[in-house]
Parts: structure tokens; C-alpha cells; sequence
């Protein structure tokens, strides 16, 4: 009897809890197809907020990190498809890295689902919607953040 | 650190969703923000007035706008920087209305994420460094991809405008999809007539080098210097030596066995070749898939054509060249496929010699074609034809999006059925006509007229066509059969099949529907997301002739202005490495896409090339040391930019 009310409060916490998502995505690709999305009006929740950045080569996985120790409770990364990025080959650095990323995670003790890599590009404005509800929904279910918190120093 | 933050209305864009006295009242209190105001239309004049107002008057060090995309207008706020003197980088833009506004509801949520947004942008502005704009010189030269009618009338303007243009065509002949076409709607213009001049305009044009039977292979630097590869396929004729006469042809052993493409393979030719009379250049080709001298090394006792050619042009040792050209600025107007009507059984098409394509019946009527324009299918001429519209356009299940053209092409293809064979019954089927171009509505009234019968059907509705003896049974629901001498489908326009490979050569987009995808819809419909490379015709979508010739003018006006201007501003944001921090250990070496970064041997560091740079971010991200920062993008920045989002999400 204990245990399921213990477990419906869990539930109504996680229903509450509005996680906070930080996005980086590409100029060219995802970033256009997050404004795509806008300029056709799909309705997406707003707990995500985007950091542009040129190329998602550019994307240090220590921004990922820091992102998670600012108290982020998620990471999107957009990019172009495969074959399609705009300086040739950044997206498969930044898919290199990912995978990469995702062993450290789990290695200290951070469910990688947190972290999501997705190719969106500048035509798929409802792709890009669609993967936002996904991973807003994704990360509401894992609940708020609790390791990695760290101020930073300036 | 003075700080001003402007919050854009965008009339009710913005404000409608995200409330901004709320946003601009909470900003003023964040660390460095001397003053924040909301404006009706911060991009209008008197909004960019405000924002110099302030920026004299408060001796402000850094501008932050929220409004619409970066890639709207930033370079609008970039230049409301410069003209108070304050360096353009200096400025920050904050999305928050096709990232915001427009896709968020609860307005307390929307004010919130706007909110967030700018403190992340006001704590990247502190951070944010001076960047020295580069101008680079630019090749006076422009090239066209695509010798169809939107490429030629490309190719024309830029070449009046006193520059030099390279007009690259695959084929052996320029002429595109026109040059196969009989008469055009609504004013059932000959084609072959207007196009054929400017062909030979083209040609004969002293800025213009046409090179046919050749396609852009490589694309490498950037607009104004654009280094571009293009594959000369050997024609084992030597151009220069052929005068077009045609006995070579008439010669060959393979004379008409070989389906000519020019006639979608209703009409023969030789395996040396010129795809139809008008071609230009008209020069002769050997086709190396067909010709047996190049398959089997031997002709009979002697290659005829070798023997008929009495200017000895043929030349069997003809290697393929790789031309590099340096060019300012591109164009493309790659022109459209058919759909293949294959794709939909129930037509019948394939199975059926009663049943062509919309092209097909052009080749039929065109007096050059291979039956001299008489209509005839099975050697008989046809009495009872069934056009049948929207075949691969407007379906879900291939293509989506309406093809334009084939409303009005059908009416005409009826109206010259009409003419040529008076008695004929014609039955087209239609889901909607579209008729909505100048003249069109006026011509669908005229064929109307001319007791042609419209039947209606739901494009989803079931349509068979049967074998019947030597015609066909058109079966469609709530209309009787008929029995067909012909039917004639109309194929809508589809991408070029290699349109993917093009855009990736080229680093443009294509949208949703595969067609090369345009900056903005509406306000830049010609040119493309990578500066300097523009879009004509059917390429970018579905168009008539004179939306196609309209497109191809103004791209090549937007492709002859950085060629006019001379030189153009190149991206300033470029990666640059700390020497001193530097380990040279090589990592980024091969990171690099554009061959920008170099060993200094004697120093033992890495160095970067400026110009060659082009601001992806991929070697500072995997630099062990640090060393390399990426400007306008660096470490700091996106760091401070993250800590803002997320101290506003916790304090909310």
C-alpha cells in the first residue's frame, strides 16, 4: 500500500517536473529546421533552449558536460544527415565524439539518454518538432538531474 | 561592461505569445545591462534609431536584439553597430520568435524560455570580441550549370552584363527539356522556333564558353573564388574539325538501330549522333556504349564513319579532360525528370505501347520528331484518346506537391489531337485544373470549346487501364469505360535523379520534395543557403517556361553583383591558434575540411590560413591543449551563453 502511493508520488513529480534542455545545433541544417518549424507554426514544448553554433563539429563535448554541471537536465545535439553537412565532414566528428560521449556518461553514472544526437535538416521543421516532444518526454520520465552540479568559477 | 537589450514585438509576432515589458523588466536587472526596451519592430527605421540612440548615448559596448532568426537579420543589426561605430561582432541576436513565439502557446512558459534565452545571450555579449571583416577579391566569371532554357537565358545575362560566363551542359547539345517540347501553352508558340535563336545566341555569344557533354564533378573555396572541376566526356569527334554535315551518320552500320534519348526512344539514330537537327553545337558524338569500334576495337573492315568524314574529325583516342575552372559566383539550373509512370501499374504504362507519357506525345507531334509529326500509335492514327492528368503529382503516395505544368500541357496536347485529327474523341480525366497562370483560364475555355470532355475523378479513386485487342480499356470508378486507341499520362516533375549528388558537390540544400532548396521563399527565391550559388527553373520546384525564364533573369542579376562590386565580405569568423600553447601535436591537422591548417616544422606548432578557413569549429573542439580558439564561437562564450539558460531555469 506504501510502496504504490510512494511510487504515485513519483509519478505526479515526474507529471511536474518540467526539465530543462539545452540545445546546440547547426546553423545551416537543424537550426534552420528549428526555424522552419516556427515559420510553419509547429506547436513544440518549450523546455527546450538553443545555442547556435556553426557547425555541430563545433560542439566540445566539455559544452555537453557543462551544460549537465549548469543544471541541465538534458542535452539536444542537431545536426546535418550524413553526407549532407555544410563543411563537409563536421557532423561525423560530432558523431564520433558523441558515441564517445555517451560511454563517459554511463561510466559515471549518468543515463546517456540525457543526451541525444539527432540529424535534422533545414527542410524537416516537423522532424525537428517531433524530436523535441520526444526528448522533452524522454527526459520528464528520468526525472531532474542530480550529479554533475558545479558552479562555474566567474 | 554597458550592455543594451531590445526586445522585438514583431508587431503581434512576438508579443502575442511572450509578454515583453515582463522580459524586459526582469533583463534590466542582470549583471552588465545598462538599459532594455521593447519596440513594435525593432528592424524598422525608427527601431534601429533607438538602438544607435542608445548606443551614442549610453556609450553601450554591446548590443543583444531578441527578435527573429539570426539568419533573418542579423546582418541588418550588424550594420546598426557599424554605423555608430562600434564593431559588428559586438552584437548578439536571441531567437525568439520562429524559436519562441511561434511555437510555444502558454505565454507564462514562452516568457519564461524568452527570458532564459536572453540571459544566456547577455552573458555571451560580455564575452563576445571584436572580429575584423575580410574582403576578399572576385573572379569576374560566373558558370551555369545546365543548358535548358532557364541556364541559356542564365548564361545571356550574365554574359550582357560584360562578364564571362562558362555554360556547362551534360548532353551533347544545350536545349533542355524546351528543345524537346512541339508547341507551348497557352500561346501554342513553335518551341523549337523561340528557343533556337537564343541557343544560338548563346553560342555565338563572345563572353559565353559553352561546354557541352561535360558535368561539374568538384566544387571547392567560396564565393568570389570558386575552383570548379568539371569532366569533358571524350566525344571522339574532334570539335573543332566537324562542320555538322551528317555524312558520318548516315554511314554508320548502326543507323537507325539505336533509340535516340532526344525522342525518349520512339525515333533511331546512329551511334554517332546529334540529338535532334537544331542542335547546338552541332557537333557530332559517338555514343561509346553503342559504337563498335570503341566496344570491340574493330568495325567491319574499317570504322564507315572514319571513311566518311572528310574532314577526318573522328578521333577514336579521345581521352575525358578535367577542366578547372575559377569561377565569382554559380548558377544552377539543373532542370527536372519525369516521374516514371511505371512506379503506378494500374496505368498500364510499359505493358501497353497505347500508353505514353505527356513528353512521349511531344515527340509524336513535334514535326522533328520520329514520326514527322503525325499522330500514330501502332501505324494507325488514333480516333478515341484519354488524357489522364496528376500521374506522380498530388499524391501522398509518390509525389505530394502539385507539378504545374500539366494542367495546361494536357489542354494543349488536346488541342493540337483536335487539330491534327478533327474527328477524334478526346476524354480527359482531371482531378482539379489548375489554370491559373496569365492566359491560361482564357486557353482551358478555348479547349473546352472544342468539344473536348472533362471528366472529373478523385485522384484516390481506383483506375485501370486493360488490354482490349489493340487498344485499351480505360476503367474509372462512376465514369463508363472507354476503349482507347491512346492514353496519354500526364507526368508530373520530378527532382533530377542526382539531385543529392549535385547538392552535396555544389553544399546546397534540397527541401522536403528533393528539389534544391531556396534561402527564403519568399524574399531570396534564387539564392541559395551557401553564398554565391543561385538557383533557376525547375531545379529549385515545378515551373512553366516563363516562371523559369523570370527566375533565370533574376539569378542572374543576384549572381552578376558580387562580379559588378568586384569583392565581397567573406565570413570573419575563422579559427586561430595560440602558438605558445600550442603542443603540435597534429591532432586538428586532419580534421580539417578546407586544408586550412598547416605544421610550422621549424616552430613545431600548427598554423591557420585565415582565408581558407571557413568557421566550423572542428579542430577547436578536439584540441587536446586549448590552443585553438574559435572566434565568435568560443569556449568561454558558449560557456558563459549555457550559465545564463541555466540560472535563469533554476532561479524560475
Amino acid at each position: 500500500m506504501m510502496q504504490t502511493t510512494q511510487v504515485e508520488v513519483k509519478k505526479k513529480m515526474k507529471k511536474d517536473f518540467e526539465p530543462n534542455i539545452i540545445g546546440f545545433l547547426c546553423n545551416w541544417c537543424s537550426y534552420a529546421g528549428a526555424d522552419l518549424a516556427g515559420t510553419s507554426r509547429m506547436q513544440y514544448p518549450p523546455n527546450l533552449k538553443v545555442i547556435r553554433v556553426m557547425c555541430s563539429g563545433r560542439i566540445n563535448p566539455i559544452f555537453v558536460i557543462n551544460a549537465l554541471q549548469q543544471g541541465a537536465d538534458g542535452v539536444l545535439i542537431g545536426g546535418c544527415h550524413p553526407g549532407d553537412c555544410h563543411y563537409e565532414r563536421g557532423n561525423y566528428l560530432a558523431r564520433r565524439r558523441y558515441a564517445i560521449l555517451r560511454e563517459l556518461l554511463d561510466y559515471v553514472g549518468i543515463d546517456p539518454r540525457r543526451v541525444r544526437m539527432t540529424w535534422v535538416s533545414a527542410s524537416e521543421g516537423k522532424k525537428f518538432a517531433d524530436v523535441v516532444k520526444e526528448v522533452t518526454d524522454e527526459i520528464r520520465e528520468l526525472g531532474p538531474i542530480q550529479q554533475l552540479k558545479r558552479e562555474n568559477t566567474w | 561592461m554597458k550592455i543594451g537589450v531590445y526586445v522585438c514585438e514583431c508587431g503581434i509576432n512576438i508579443a502575442h505569445t511572450v509578454d515583453v515589458e515582463k522580459v524586459v523588466e526582469d533583463v534590466q536587472n542582470l549583471p552588465n545591462v545598462a538599459v532594455s526596451r521593447f519596440y513594435k519592430y525593432m528592424c524598422s527605421d525608427p527601431g534601429q534609431a533607438l538602438i544607435k540612440k542608445d548606443i551614442k548615448d549610453l556609450q553601450l559596448d554591446r548590443v543583444v536584439v531578441a527578435s527573429c532568426s539570426p539568419r533573418m537579420h542579423e546582418p541588418t543589426f550588424r550594420r546598426v553597430l557599424e554605423e555608430t561605430g562600434l564593431n559588428p561582432y559586438f552584437f548578439e541576436m536571441v531567437n525568439i520568435r520562429e524559436q519562441c513565439s511561434w511555437v510555444h502557446q502558454e505565454k507564462e512558459k514562452s516568457t519564461g524560455k524568452a527570458i532564459q534565452l536572453i540571459t544566456g545571450a547577455v552573458a555571451r555579449a560580455s564575452f563576445l570580441e571584436p572580429l575584423e571583416k575580410k574582403e576578399v577579391s572576385v573572379i569576374p566569371k560566373a558558370l551555369v550549370i545546365g543548358g535548358g532554357v532557364a541556364g541559356i537565358q542564365a548564361a545571356l545575362e550574365i554574359a550582357e552584363k560584360g562578364f564571362k560566363v562558362y555554360l556547362v551542359e551534360r548532353s551533347p547539345s544545350i536545349g533542355g527539356r524546351m528543345a524537346q517540347l512541339d508547341k507551348t501553352f497557352p500561346t501554342l508558340d513553335c518551341s523549337a522556333c523561340i528557343l533556337t535563336p537564343k541557343m544560338v545566341d548563346a553560342a555565338r555569344h563572345p563572353n559565353i564558353e559553352l561546354l557541352t557533354y561535360s558535368e561539374v564533378v568538384g566544387l571547392d573555396g567560396y564565393i568570389g573564388n570558386f575552383k570548379v572541376k568539371v569532366k569533358k566526356k571524350p566525344r571522339y569527334v574532334d570539335e573543332e574539325k566537324c562542320v555538322g554535315c551528317g555524312l558520318c551518320a548516315a554511314a554508320c552500320r548502326l543507323k537507325g538501330r539505336i533509340p535516340n534519348e532526344f525522342d525518349l526512344n520512339k525515333g533511331k539514330r546512329s551511334a554517332i549522333y546529334v540529338p535532334f537537327p537544331q542542335a547546338i553545337p552541332l557537333k557530332y558524338t559517338i555514343d561509346p556504349e553503342k559504337c563498335i569500334t570503341l566496344k570491340t576495337g574493330k568495325c567491319g573492315d574499317k570504322a564507315l564513319c572514319v571513311e566518311a568524314c572528310e574532314r577526318n574529325a573522328i578521333n577514336f583516342d579521345q581521352k575525358e579532360e578535367i577542366l578547372e575552372l575559377d569561377v565569382g559566383t554559380i548558377v544552377v539550373a539543373t532542370g527536372f525528370d519525369l516521374f516514371n509512370p511505371m512506379e503506378k501499374p494500374e496505368y498500364g504504362y510499359g505493358k501497353y505501347p497505347n500508353v505514353i507519357t505527356g513528353l512521349e506525345f511531344e515527340r509524336l507531334i513535334s514535326a522533328s520528331g520520329p514520326t514527322g509529326g503525325h499522330i500514330e500509335i501502332n501505324g494507325k492514327e488514333p480516333k478515341k484518346v484519354v488524357f489522364i492528368q496528376c500521374v506522380g503529382s498530388r499524391d501522398k503516395k509518390t509525389h505530394e506537391y502539385c507539378s504545374r505544368v500539366c494542367c495546361m500541357y494536357t489542354a494543349k496536347q488536346a488541342h493540337m489531337v483536335k487539330e491534327k485529327i478533327p474527328g477524334a474523341d478526346l476524354v480527359i480525366y482531371y482531378t482539379d485544373v489548375r489554370a491559373f497562370g496569365k492566359g491560361f483560364e482564357e486557353f482551358y475555355n478555348r479547349v473546352q470549346g472544342e468539344g473536348i470532355v472533362y471528366r472529373r475523378r478523385e485522384l484516390g479513386d481506383p483506375i485501370e487501364v486493360i488490354k482490349n485487342n489493340d487498344k485499351v480499356l480505360v476503367k474509372t470508378k462512376g465514369h463508363p469505360d472507354i476503349d482507347a486507341d491512346l492514353v496519354v499520362l500526364a507526368t508530373g516533375i520530378i527532382p533530377r535523379e542526382d539531385s543529392k549528388e549535385l547538392s552535396r558537390i555544389l553544399n546546397i540544400n534540397q527541401s522536403a520534395d528533393g528539389f534544391f532548396l531556396e534561402a527564403h521563399p519568399k524574399l531570396r527565391p534564387m539564392d541559395t543557403f551557401t553564398d554565391g550559388i543561385f538557383l533557376a527553373g525547375c531545379c529549385q520546384s515545378p515551373k512553366d517556361i516563363p516562371d523559369a525564364v523570370a527566375q533565370a533573369s533574376g539569378a542572374a542579376v543576384r549572381a552578376a553583383e558580387p562580379l559588378a562590386q568586384g569583392k565581397v565580405e567573406v565570413e570573419a569568423i575563422s579559427a586561430v591558434i595560440d602558438a605558445d600553447v600550442c603542443g603540435g601535436c597534429r591532432m586538428c591537422e586532419d580534421l580539417c575540411a578546407y586544408s586550412a591548417l598547416e605544421f610550422d616544422s621549424e616552430k613545431k606548432v600548427m598554423t591557420c590560413n585565415d582565408v581558407m578557413c571557413k568557421g566550423c569549429g572542428s579542430c577547436a573542439s578536439a584540441c587536446p591543449t586549448g590552443a585553438i580558439t574559435m572566434r565568435h564561437f568560443d569556449m568561454q562564450q558558449i560557456l558563459a551563453q549555457i550559465d545564463g539558460i541555466s540560472a535563469e531555469a533554476i532561479v524560475q
